[in-house]
This record gives C-alpha cells, sequence and structure tokens, in this order.
C-alpha cells in the first residue's frame, strides 16, 4: 500500500480526469450523440418497415380473397346467365315447333278441304260429261235400233228380260 | 491446406530465428549498456547489478511512467516538464538526460528518482535521500507534466474520436447507414447499449450513462491494447488511472442517485429496526469498496499481466539455450493472445460493474 501511494502521481491523476472528461464531452457531442441517434432512428425504420411489410402483406391477403370472392361470384353469375340462356334457347325452339306445327296442320287441313271440292267439282264434272256422253249414245243406239222393226222388237224384249230379272 | 500448414510452420520458423538473433542482438547492446550502467550504479551504490536485477530493474522502469518517450534502444523524445513549485518551472525533460542528471530551472534544482519515476527537489548534486522504509524524503514538487503517459492518453483520445466522430458523420452522410474504420466498431457500440446498459441500469433511464460508459470502454481497452504494442506503455496498469477512472464512476453514481439509493444505504427497507442500524455503515461502506475495487482490480490485472509478460521475454537473454529461448519464445506468444483477451476483459468488467452501480443509484423500487 505504501510503495502504490509512493507510485501515486498526482499530475497523472489531474492529466487523465481532465482529458477524460474532456473526452466524454466532445465524444458525446460529435460521437455518441449522433451514432446513437443514427441507429435509434435506423432501428426505428427497420421496425416500421417490418410493420408496413406485415400490413401490406395483410392485405394482399384480404385482396386475394376478395378476388377469389369476386371470382367465384362471376362465375356464379356466368353459369346463371348459360343456364338462363340455354332455357330461353329451349323455349324459343319449343314454341318454333308448336308454332310450325300448328301452320302445318292448318295448311293440311286447308289443301284436304281444297282437295276434296277440287274432286267434287272433278267427280261432278266427270258425272256430267258421261251423262252428256250416255245421252249421245243413246241417242245414237236409239236412232239405229229404231230403224228398222224388227230390231225395235228385239229391244223392247231384252227390255222386258231386264225387268224381269229386276 | 498442406501447404497452407507448411506455410504456417515456417513463418513460425522463420520468426523464431529471427527472435533469437534479434534477442541475442538485443543482449549484446544490453550487456554494453549494462557495463555503462553498472559503473553508474557501482558509484552510486558500489555493487554490479546481474543481468537478472537488471532484467528486473528494466522491468520496473518500463511499468512505470516515464518523462522521455522511449521508443527503441537509444531513440527517444524529451517531453516537456511543468511543475509547481512556489511558481511554475516549465523545461524539457532534456535537462534530466533521461534521468541520469540533476536539472536546473530557475535557480532550483530538480532529480528523477529511479524507484518511482517521479521528480524531487533536490540541491545541486541531485541526491535524493531515502527513508527508513526505502522512500524518497524530498520535497516532492507538484508535477502536472506531460508525462509519456499523458501523450498516449492524448493520442488514443485522438484516435478515439477521429473514429467516433468519422462514424457519426458518416451515418449523416449514408442515411444511417455506417461506413469507414469506425463501422467495425459499431457492433461493439451497440453491444454495450443492448447488453451491458439496458439489462443493468433499466431501459428508462440508461440513455443518460450511455456517454461514460462508451467512453470508458472505448478509453480502457484502446489504451490496454496500446500496452500490448512495443511502444511499451502501461497506462491502466497505474494506480492514478484507474484511480480516476474509478472516482469518476463512483461520482457519477453518487450524483446521480435516486432517493432509493440513499433509502437502501441508510435505511434498508424489510428488515428490523436493530438490523437496519448495523447494515447502514456496511452499506456505506460498501460504496467506497465497489470503486476502490474497480480501480485495483483494472491496475492489478494489466500491471501483473505487464509483469509476467516482460519476465517471459526477460528468460530469454537469461537462458541463451537453444530451448529456452523458442520456450520462452513460445510462452510469451501465447500470454500475448491471452493479453488481448484480458484487455477487452478487463475494459468489459470495468463497464459491465460501472453500468452495475448506475443501475443501482438509478433504480426505483416499488415497496
Amino acid at each position: 500500500m505504501d510503495k502504490l501511494l509512493n507510485e501515486f502521481s498526482f499530475g497523472l491523476f489531474i492529466w487523465q480526469t481532465l482529458l477524460f472528461i474532456g473526452l466524454i464531452f466532445l465524444l458525446k457531442k460529435y460521437a455518441w450523440g449522433p451514432i446513437l441517434n443514427a441507429v435509434n432512428e435506423r432501428e426505428d425504420g427497420i421496425k416500421n418497415a417490418l410493420a408496413e411489410a406485415e400490413k401490406a402483406r395483410q392485405e394482399m391477403q384480404n385482396i386475394t380473397a376478395d378476388n377469389e370472392k369476386i371470382l367465384k361470384e362471376a362465375r356464379a353469375e356466368r353459369d346463371a346467365m348459360l343456364k338462363d340462356a340455354r332455357d330461353i334457347k329451349n323455349n324459343i325452339v319449343e314454341d318454333a315447333k308448336n308454332e310450325a306445327k300448328i301452320q302445318a296442320d292448318k295448311l293440311m287441313e286447308q289443301t284436304k278441304v281444297a282437295i276434296q271440292n277440287e274432286k267434287s267439282a272433278a267427280i261432278a264434272d266427270i258425272k256430267k260429261q258421261v251423262a252428256n256422253l250416255s245421252i249421245d249414245i243413246a241417242e245414237k243406239v236409239v236412232k239405229e235400233e229404231l230403224s228398222n222393226e224388227s230390231k225395235q222388237l228385239k229391244l223392247v224384249e231384252d227390255m222386258l228380260k231386264d225387268v224381269k230379272l229386276n | 491446406m498442406q501447404r497452407k500448414k507448411l506455410l504456417i510452420l515456417f513463418t513460425f520458423l522463420f520468426l523464431l530465428t529471427y527472435y533469437q538473433t534479434n534477442a541475442q542482438h538485443n543482449s549484446h547492446d544490453e550487456k554494453v549498456q549494462d557495463n555503462v550502467h553498472n559503473i553508474e550504479q557501482h558509484e552510486s551504490h558500489g555493487e554490479a547489478l546481474t543481468l537478472k536485477e537488471q532484467i528486473k530493474a528494466d522491468i520496473n522502469h518500463h511499468l512505470l511512467d516515464s518523462h522521455d518517450f522511449h521508443i527503441w534502444q537509444k531513440v527517444s523524445f524529451p517531453l516537456p516538464i511543468i511543475l509547481w513549485d512556489n511558481g511554475l518551472h516549465f523545461f524539457s525533460s532534456s535537462k534530466f538526460h533521461h534521468g541520469e542528471s540533476v536539472a536546473e530551472n530557475n535557480g532550483n534544482y530538480y532529480a528523477i528518482s529511479h524507484k518511482n519515476g517521479h521528480i524531487y527537489k533536490t540541491d545541486s548534486s541531485g541526491v535524493i535521500h531515502y527513508n527508513k522504509k526505502g522512500f524518497e524524503s524530498n520535497e516532492k514538487p507538484l508535477d502536472l507534466s506531460i508525462t509519456k503517459n499523458v501523450v498516449m492518453i492524448i493520442i488514443t483520445s485522438l484516435i478515439i474520436f477521429l473514429l467516433f466522430s468519422g462514424l457519426a458523420r458518416s451515418y449523416a452522410k449514408n442515411g444511417g447507414i455506417g461506413k469507414g474504420p469506425g463501422r467495425i466498431l459499431e457492433p461493439i457500440v451497440l453491444y454495450i447499449r443492448d447488453e451491458i446498459a439496458i439489462p443493468n441500469i433499466g431501459e428508462k433511464h440508461y440513455k443518460k450513462y450511455m456517454n461514460y460508459l462508451l467512453t470508458i470502454f472505448f478509453f480502457i481497452w484502446f489504451v490496454n491494447l496500446f500496452g500490448l504494442t512495443p511502444l511499451g506503455v502501461n497506462i491502466t496498469g497505474n494506480i492514478a488511472i484507474t484511480f480516476s477512472l474509478a472516482i469518476l464512476t463512483y461520482l457519477i453514481t453518487t450524483f446521480t442517485a435516486k432517493k432509493d439509493y440513499w433509502k437502501h444505504i441508510f435505511w434498508m427497507p424489510g428488515v428490523p429496526a436493530p438490523m437496519k442500524i448495523i447494515l447502514a455503515p456496511i452499506e456505506l461502506l460498501g460504496t467506497f469498496i465497489k470503486p476502490f475495487a474497480l480501480m485495483i482490480r483494472l491496475y492489478a490485472n494489466m500491471k501483473a499481466g505487464h509483469v509476467v509478460l516482460m519476465s517471459i521475454i526477460g528468460l530469454m537473454f537469461l537462458f541463451k539455450s537453444w530451448i529456452g529461448g523458442p520456450l520462452s519464445f513460445g510462452l510469451a506468444f501465447g500470454l500475448m493472445i491471452l493479453e488481448l483477451l484480458v484487455a477487452a476483459l478487463q475494459a468489459y468488467i470495468f463497464t459491465v460493474l460501472s453500468a452495475l452501480y448506475f443501475g443501482s443509484a438509478a433504480e426505483e423500487h416499488e415497496h
């Protein structure tokens, strides 16, 4: 202890204390202050950036979910629209078929009536012509038959035969 | 891989032989010096110094502060001497001729004691008297000289200041990202904040102690590292330096202490009244013992490290053999690496304990 005290240099102690306190204040102003501030700012920056990234990720997730939802809705809507269209198409086709059938039936009916009419007219015409022709032929045959006596008799006889038969 | 190993081996061998020849060369020089020295010692003490004693004296000389900046063999710078002895005395240390002669300034005579390296007032013959205990009994002027240690403190402070102010400026320039040589130290700054200051002092109060903790850590560490260079400075192994550092820690602890700190010293809560009376002086003593331990720990560690390292290097000159040389070189090499660790460790311990004391001062208990 005595040796320690003997070696103790008061001048060195004063220099060390003065220089060290000076160093503390110099470093405080020019080094530690700015360094610690910068480091704190940087750390805050990193923290904020991380929080922001997390937020962005969350938002991205929300957007993706929204997109999924919208897509799903759109798909459902498309399906509904397709179904409607198919139904409409079927209805139209059905209606058209029915209409066509009705029209065709109507036409057929008219045609049938017309044909019937034509046929009746034709038959009447033929009847008339046949009657005329028969009369002509009968005229000619009667003229021929009645030209001689024998033949006239024979005719009467035949006619009588027919009557008997009836 | 093989080549790398060989390379390392050769480098090691080369260094070994280099060191040996150098050592022999040095010892030769040393002998010449010894002779000169011996003659001088002869005159004063009337007895010759052996090599062993010479090494011991060299180690002792190295451990002490010096008024010359001694760099190599005979290369040294004189430093200014500032004395207060009934008026200011200011002169160059070259007047002492490396402590060998008496210096005269304004009619006063001064000499340097070989024992502790301090300046004493003497008569014109420059004789220093010793008392029974072997201590100098001459009158001692107030010595405010710029000694070797003061020069190294200034240089170290300058280096620390340039490094960290550079780092601080680079933050401003690069938008918060450090650049340049100071950047290596940024993780250490953060370590001191996150692992030393915040856990020991607490998130709330740590900021006002940061300047001191950072400065003291880097100061002790850098100064310790300079102590390991061949410049041969032994700053933190000087009791005046560690006393100054410890007293700063003590003063800061005392003057930033909250009510709770004093309450825990003088009237410990939660113990019976008689115990409170017994505890008070113990606790009060503890406040002085804590910084005292800081002072002694740093001083003893650094001084012991230097003594052991120099003794092992000194062994080389004693052995002068093929076995002793490399052996002590290896030992010195290993110890040097250990000292590098100790240099950082002591700075760390000083900082952690200071932070701990500040923590107890700033703490606010909830009872």
